[in-house]
């Protein structure tokens, strides 16, 4: 069984994010960049899933910038085999991803792709679904749990309230849910492997995709901040301010 | 041209974000349809025919809909929205599901997690877990939208007098089928919409611990909700994680306890009206949005808290 997993290089998650002071959006100069840690639990899935000898084969593919094969190695060294590259400077929306990640999916025909949830920088939460639809596979979104056996996946998923259980036909799209797995660290002898293990680039023309959004982002600004209140010197008047200053009880 | 929202239900009752829903869909546009997939969801469709603002319901009753599986609702909601300007539903894990499959259905960009309209193509978004705010503005032909309720005040829940139509259409993909669900049963009011919500942190020390946190929530009515540090340490379950990867909320009181305070929790709360943070350690990040901070040992002043009011 083929696996084919998406990763994103996005800002490291432990960096604090700042807009930049024209607001058009947030500063990423000299900035830390790491593989999106939704993706990392994608890749660590796909490889136990080998590990337990489901898969034989784990494909990683990033679009983007030619930095993104940085992540591509991230992958490589956590244990998928070969890395594909789509690269572009362009800006690219969940659609335009979508689209181009189908096209590697016609070409490399995976058993199963495993997304993350989301990317923390966008924090859309379309590609996988996106993924699904256009090449018309099953989901299962917001995964904690996943099995395959007897050409089904069964994926419990993360909902409102609780978790539901569903099974797909295989092929089929999953997207990660943080407990999911914990992802382990490569090793530095990993790691200089990785170097050598292949890695293609291709271009959205390659594919004949057309990269496109209909979405213009007009301004990025900080958030409103809130500022710190008072602290109170017991819970007799903690009580006494929420009924007559909040009004909330 | 209309305006759908796809409506938030169990096929009992409709979810309550709808009317979060609805009201951002006001804001765009004046006709709204409100679209109610499912299967036994009577219930839900005379509920929803009286909700505020919405002059058609439209009801696609069908077995293949029961789960909301969204490889089926997808086709049905593409099929129907094309002759819609703009799709929206809320924002949870349903409207998560299957709203994106709907926007590559259509071949159009979705915009998530809006939080403001500021005309019928341009909106604002939380990025990089709300620490920016993306104002976007869509030329697409359809605009699909998820909705994050915090973000819009409810419109009322009746007084209302939709029409109601049944839809015969039934869509199903055959490539996916439920298995089984396991729901967390609860006496106490639903986390996403509840006016309380009273949180734990690692500082609750283990599960058990967070008995008196049920206790104060009882005596105030509150939802309870937990942080991630608390989630991962296995004290409660994954549900209750108020934060950016678990629930979004903004109650009019939320009481931290326990809560240091982390970006992805505040992410999850700093809009609440009044915040309140109980916690020993004094320069807690959570105490600089704080509207009430106490310094103290949660042990005490939660049952203390508890016993006075």
């Amino acid at each position: 069984m083929k696996i084919l997993v998406a990763v994103k290089r996005v800002i490291d998650y432990n960096v604090k994010v700042r807009v930049k002071a024209d607001h058009s959006d947030v500063d990423l100069t000299n900035v830390k960049m790491a593989i999106n840690p939704f993706c990392e639990i994608a890749v660590e899935e796909a490889v136990r899933l080998k590990e337990k000898g489901v898969a034989t084969e784990i494909v990683a593919v990033s679009l983007g910038t030619k930095e993104s094969q940085e992540q591509i190695r991230t992958a490589l060294a956590l244990g998928a085999d070969r890395g594909i590259l789509v690269e572009t400077d362009e800006k690219l929306g969940s659609l335009s991803v979508a689209k181009l990640l189908k096209a590697i999916v016609d070409e490399e025909k995976p058993d199963l792709v495993i997304l993350g949830k989301q990317a923390i920088d966008s924090d859309n939460n379309q590609t996988g679904q996106m993924l699904a639809a256009l090449s018309g596979l099953s989901q299962g979104t917001f995964a904690s749990e996943l099995t395959v056996e007897d050409g089904k996946a069964s994926v419990t998923r993360e909902v409102d309230g609780g978790l539901q259980t569903v099974s797909l036909s295989l092929p089929a799209i999953v997207t990660t849910d943080l407990r999911l797995n914990e992802p382990r660290y490569a090793s530095l002898p990993n790691i200089m492997k990785a170097k050598r293990k292949p890695l293609d680039t291709k271009t959205p023309a390659d594919l004949g995709v057309e990269v496109a959004s209909s979405l213009t982002t007009l301004k990025v600004e900080p958030p409103a901040e809130r500022s710190a209140g008072i602290k109170v010197g017991s819970v007799d008047e903690l009580i006494e301010k929420l009924k007559t200053e909040a009004k909330v009880i | 041209m209309a305006i759908l929202v796809v409506a938030e239900h169990d096929n009992a009752a409709l979810g309550a974000a709808t009317l979060n829903t609805v009201a951002a869909a006001r804001q765009i546009g004046d006709d709204v349809h409100l679209l109610v997939v499912g299967s036994g969801c009577g219930s839900v469709a005379e509920a929803s025919a009286a909700v505020e603002g919405v002059s058609k319901v439209l009801v696609a009753d069908n077995a293949a809909y029961g789960h909301q599986l969204a490889e089926n609702v997808s086709l049905l909601v593409a099929e129907l929205g094309k002759g819609y300007s703009h799709i929206l539903t809320s924002a949870s894990t349903s409207g998560k599901n299957y709203l994106p499959r709907v926007a590559a259905l259509l071949d159009v960009d979705q915009i998530s997690d809006i939080i403001r309209v500021d005309s019928a193509d341009t909106f604002a978004r939380p990025i990089y877990a709300g620490n920016a705010i993306a104002t976007v503005q869509s030329s697409a032909p359809v605009k699909v939208i998820t909705v994050r309720s915090t973000g819009f005040d409810p419109v009322a829940a009746t007084g209302g007098s939709a029409v109601v139509e049944q839809l015969d259409s039934a869509h199903d993909a055959g490539i996916s089928s439920f298995v089984s669900e396991e729901m967390a049963q609860s006496d106490r009011p639903e986390l996403g919409g509840a006016e309380i919500v009273v949180s734990g942190g690692r500082g609750m020390g283990n599960g058990e611990n967070f008995e008196i946190l049920y206790k104060l929530a009882d005596k105030l009515g509150a939802a309870v909700g937990a942080s991630r540090a608390a989630v991962d340490a296995g004290f409660v379950p994954n549900d209750m994680q108020v934060g950016q990867t678990g629930k979004i909320v903004a109650p009019n009181l939320y009481v931290a306890v326990g809560i240091s305070g982390a970006i992805q929790h505040l992410a999850g709360m700093k809009d609440s009206k009044v915040i309140v943070a109980i916690n020993k350690d004094e320069e807690a990040p959570i105490f600089q949005v704080a509207d009430y901070g106490l310094v103290a040992d949660l042990f005490e002043a939660v049952p203390e808290l508890e016993g006075k009011l």
